[in-house]
């Protein structure tokens, strides 16, 4: 296997610096971030095959919003919230991977 | 008729079969760097001591115009023969026949071996390179993954398996090498996955091609699957011998001892490490300065390099090392790491072989990801494998010892039998600047000069605590040595502990937190 003798780098555990070399798995982690209700995305790569809103529509918390079919299962996609339909990002049969953001939704004030 | 004829009939019945798949379906095989079935059982075992099984096996499907063909030992070799003298189990599926599908007198050849391996207590090795379930075969395929995972799963930790990916090797197929103790695979021939980039594109509109899926290097760096990474079927089989002179037969034997030999000169033992808790070194250093010849058998070394894994021998007898690499990642702790020397830890206690620790560690990687990728779960399996195994187990704190990652590494608590510490060991609750920092917060922001204070608590703690002596005052530490007098210790430790007796409270199984 070639060697790509990554390069010594700073690691802080617990207040110590650190001299080591840094794993690509280390460095291309992805930071958190909390999760954005009001943007509803695809839990499961699939297929988008009903849209049941329109942009601007109110929503309730609970209603069904899209059906999204995935090895065979045809998810039917609720609202996690309460608000207005901001976006709707997705069209008829498209394809989705996982984690796209499907519907964007305003909360009511 | 005549015994020569009869004679003459089996030999050409023989020469039939042993053209396997036919030249052309040979050609193909070669072309990829790949060898046919039978030559790779050749190169592998001893010369002349194959001896093969069911040669003239046949399948029995009848639908889907299967009736008709005719599969050559229906696709897969089996036998016994031995690898430097030590007797060994082996079947190797041929690709040329059918792609090396497995229909169900496929598998019953397979099932037959493996039964055979585990009654007669010897090693058992199997080379994969098929397509998968005969499909024309349906449910009969199914049911001969099932008896040959049954099978894994009932020899594993009696008789050593291991796995040689030589080809594709998809879906349901991949669960029996992920059952066995070691996996070796090959670069641009071993091809790994439940599902393949066929499917993902069609199902989920992503690309991807089987080597980026499932490819040698994948599973060597990412996944953690494979244990051995070879860039040729030869030096895959090479290294196949090299473990094999390692291990024992089975789980009621020790592995071979050899002539004892000295280390090489080229490592300076006392002046490897620096003094500096965090400045790096490469522990593999540390672990060729003690075994015979410096020689270390790495295992998985591609993936989780924070941990060092692998086979030495000390004094011709054979020893497993688990060794923290500040090398890489500050030699931290975390889920990869935990979970690669935890299984380790467990294969050495299954096949009675010494484990020896060394232990140079800041303590457990910080981070969201590794919190919500479980390092809780996959941390306990480090202390779980620790405290079960009950072969002699001895450990060396070179250098940091911290928090968490003191307990979890062969410390005393778990039963390690013999705790050594170098001089320049930190066995402490925390590294000193954490600890500074809430032990005299009060102090550091009331000073006039925070800064300076703060150091000068550093200074103070590492004087006070972090060194050996306090875990030797109380016997957590048998003895602080001389980072040269290390090999003499390893060696008396082992002697001593020859006829090492422990008895666990009686239980059908642990539940070890998987």
């Amino acid at each position: 296997m070639k060697k790509k003798e990554n390069k010594l780098e700073k690691l802080n555990i617990n207040y110590s610096e650190y001299t080591t070399r840094l794993s690509s798995k280390f460095k291309e982690r992805v930071s958190y971030k909390p999760v954005d209700k009001t943007r509803l995305m695809s839990f499961i790569p699939g297929t988008i095959i009903e849209i049941l809103i329109a942009e601007g529509d109110k929503v309730c918390k609970g209603d069904e919003i899209l059906v999204l079919e995935a090895m065979k299962m045809k998810n039917r996609i609720k609202s996690p919230v309460e608000g207005l339909v901001k976006s709707i990002n997705v069209e008829l049969n498209e394809k989705v991977p996982k984690g796209k953001v499907l519907i964007e939704i305003d909360l009511e004030a | 008729m005549p015994i020569d004829q009869k004679i003459r009939e089996l030999q050409e019945r023989r020469n039939k079969i042993l053209q396997g798949g036919g030249d052309k379906a040979i050609q193909k095989q070669k072309a990829m760097g790949k060898g046919t079935a039978r030559d790779r059982i050749m190169i592998l075992l001893d010369e002349g001591s194959f001896s093969e099984y069911d040669m003239f096996v046949e399948h029995e499907a009848r639908d889907f115009d299967m009736d008709k063909k005719s599969l050559p030992s229906d696709g897969v070799i089996i036998g016994t023969g031995t690898i430097e003298g030590a007797p060994i189990a082996i079947f190797a599926q041929d690709f040329t026949v059918a792609g090396g599908s497995l229909g169900l007198m496929h598998s019953r050849k397979i099932t037959k071996i493996m039964d055979h391996a585990l009654k007669m207590r010897i090693p058992l090795i199997g080379i994969n390179d098929s397509g998968g379930a005969r499909i024309q075969e349906g449910v009969n395929s199914l049911a001969g993954y099932g008896e040959i995972f049954f099978r894994n799963t009932l020899s594993s930790g009696v008789i050593p398996q291991i796995s040689v990916i030589l080809g594709p090797c998809a879906g349901g197929a991949v669960y029996s090498p992920a059952l066995t103790d070691f996996v070796f695979v090959v670069q641009n021939i071993s091809k790994m996955f439940i599902t393949g980039p066929e499917v993902i594109k069609t199902v989920l509109g992503e690309e991807i091609s089987m080597e980026d899926l499932g490819g040698a290097r994948v599973h060597s760096e990412v996944t953690g699957n494979a244990h051995f990474y070879a860039e040729s079927e030869d030096e895959c089989f090479a290294k196949i011998k090299e473990l094999v002179s390692y291990i024992p037969w089975n789980n009621d034997r020790k592995a071979k001892c050899i002539k004892p030999a000295e280390p090489k000169n080229d490592y300076d033992i006392n002046n490897i490490v620096p003094s500096d808790p965090t400045l790096p070194y490469d522990v593999k250093d540390v672990i060729r300065s003690v075994t015979d010849k410096s020689e270390f058998f790495e295992i998985q070394r591609h993936w989780a390099k924070n941990m060092v894994i692998g086979f030495g021998r000390i004094n011709g007898a054979t020893v497993g090392f688990v060794a923290n690499q500040p090398l890489e990642l500050a030699g931290v702790l975390d889920v990869d790491s935990s979970d690669k020397s935890a299984r380790f830890i467990r294969y050495c206690d299954a096949f009675n072989i010494p484990i020896i620790t060394f232990v140079d560690l800041p303590g457990y990687l910080p981070g969201v990801d590794q919190e919500h990728a479980g390092v809780i779960r996959h941390g306990a399996k480090v202390l779980y494998a620790y405290s079960e195994a009950s072969v002699p187990k001895i450990t060396v704190i070179i250098r940091k010892a911290y928090g968490g990652g003191y307990i979890a590494m062969g410390s005393r608590h778990l039963r390690a039998d013999f705790v050594f510490a170098w001089p320049g060991a930190e066995i402490a609750v925390m590294g000193p600047e954490g600890a500074a920092n809430i032990i005299f917060r009060k102090e550091i922001m009331a000073s006039d000069d925070p800064e300076a204070t703060r150091k000068a608590k550093v200074e103070e703690y590492k004087t006070k605590v972090a060194n050996p002596y306090v875990a030797a005052a109380k016997g957590y530490v048998d003895a602080v040595i001389e980072p040269c007098e290390t090999r003499r210790l390893l060696i008396h430790a082992i002697e001593v502990s020859g006829n090492k007796s422990v008895a666990l409270p009686a239980k059908k199984h642990g539940i070890p937190p998987f």
